[in-house]
């Protein structure tokens, strides 16, 4: 069967078998570009088939999250191990990624000791730079502080921990959405981080591409288990004016993607455990997968910004 | 009949609030562990599923309160109104219990989770 699209009635680049073959795979391993807002789809095992390597570009990351270091029940006995197994991808890729994001949960109790495996197995990646974000897991009893003391040394953090930065053209923003959680309410940026945002992109031309990374998805996911933020409508309305934006995001140790104009939304894989689609459990606690499965529902995502061309291309690929 | 002057009026306000921080800090928490067995199911709110069961809990003033976490996701037990000292985050089968103040109705949630919101209605004893 070819991959090649054979109908296109809409001329979006995607026809009905592409589009199958995409939702098909994902989860296990998909290469996505995003072009002015649509989307077409090539698997990893494609490309792995042809031997190619992905062409080199001007500017490659790689995504990893939710590495819930110090986690050790049922879903997943050793989250420092599979943590490991995902490092050796990134060393084993063709093209070494520029930097690292990682998009929180960096550990499950938030303890030092936690932060300081983690720290302690990030030594053996041949990438250096790596950019934080927290998730609601590394602020537990302290509100960041610790996490603020050890993962923004290299950037220009404000408040509790948001900042932006440029790389070949693209503006990152790194947004933090677990903190100050209201009663009944779901992932919040809050006033502060609001203004900032709207000032921090002010002055950007429309084609910058930009890219803005957060912990808990940055849209309504799935607002019943609280996989949403309450005010991320207005961060986006700042955004709207770009001809590309890409939102990352992890929380919810799944891929799930969406296009809503020039807003391309993905969440990543966890290197710890898989939780349940939206909606398919009581909760959205980890879930328990026969041992053999595991690897194959944990995974890291490769973003590549091909420069002038103001399209991303986000690669999700499992442990497996 | 009494009418009420401004300074009489700031006495009341003074009276109201004084009575109202009484009330804020009637509660004091403590937080432990333990190995497997309960204490006792009287006042206890099992934390499963990202739920307090029961959702609400009515208790005599003075009497103790305990939630455990029966889920293999660390939860928090925090006082919507600041009333009563916030749990740190409680791994699974850890336990948190607060002995009840001064009546009134006192709403609690999950910093980390805050969708999960629960009531403590505390009675005269």
């Amino acid at each position: 069967m070819s991959d090649y699209i054979s109908h296109d009635h809409e001329h979006d680049g995607i026809d009905r078998r592409g589009f199958l073959h995409c939702m098909a795979w994902a989860g296990t391993g998909l290469l996505w570009t995003i072009s002015g807002g649509v989307l077409a789809s090539k698997t990893l095992a494609q490309i792995a088939k042809a031997g190619e390597a992905l062409p080199a570009t001007d500017l490659s990351f790689l995504q990893i999250s939710d590495s819930h270091i110090g986690f050790s029940k049922e879903a997943n006995k050793d989250v420092t191990a599979t943590f490991k197994i995902a490092l050796d991808r990134i060393n084993a890729m063709p093209t070494p990624p520029s930097f690292l994001i990682h998009t929180g949960d960096i550990t499950q109790l938030s303890k030092p000791e936690e932060f300081d495996t983690f720290d302690e197995v990030l030594k053996s990646c041949r990438t250096k730079d790596v950019f934080y974000v927290p998730g609601e897991h590394d602020v537990l009893n302290d509100n960041g502080k610790l996490y603020r003391e050890r993962y923004l040394k290299s950037v220009e953090a404000k408040g509790s921990g948001w900042y932006s930065f440029n790389k070949n053209g693209v503006h990152f923003i790194g947004l933090v959405n677990v903190l100050d959680l209201q009663a009944g309410g779901l992932g919040q940026l809050g006033d502060d981080q609001l203004e900032w945002l709207e000032d921090d992109v002010k002055d950007l031309g429309t084609s910058t591409p930009i890219v803005v990374f957060a912990h808990i998805p940055l849209w309504a996911v799935y607002p019943q288990w609280g996989w949403g933020t309450s005010d991320s409508e207005r961060a986006l309305g700042y955004l709207k004016r770009f001809g590309s934006v890409t939102v990352l995001n992890g929380h919810i140790h799944q891929v799930l993607q969406k296009v809503e104009g020039n807003v391309a939304f993905h969440t990543a894989m966890s290197t710890a455990f898989p939780q349940p689609a939206p909606g398919t459990a009581p909760s959205p606690g980890p879930m328990n997968v026969p041992a053999e499965k595991l690897r194959g529902l944990l995974g890291l995502t490769s973003v590549k910004y091909l420069q002038g061309k103001s399209s991303l291309a986000v690669v999700d690929s499992n442990l497996s | 009949m009494i009418t009420l002057t401004h300074w009489n009026k700031r006495t009341a306000l003074l009276c109201g609030i004084s009575f109202f921080n009484l009330a804020f800090f009637a509660i004091a928490g403590e937080m432990k562990d333990i190995d497997g067995a309960g204490t006792g199911t009287k006042n206890q709110i099992v934390i499963k599923d990202f739920h307090f069961s029961p959702e609400t809990l009515t208790v005599k003033s003075g009497e103790k309160v305990t939630w455990i976490n029966r889920d293999e996701e660390p939860h928090t037990v925090v006082s919507v109104e600041k009333q009563f000292k916030k749990s740190s985050a409680l791994d699974t089968d850890q336990e948190f219990t607060i002995t009840a103040g001064a009546p009134g109705t006192y709403t609690y949630f999950c910093s980390v989770h805050p969708k999960m919101t629960g009531t403590i209605v505390v009675e005269k004893p």
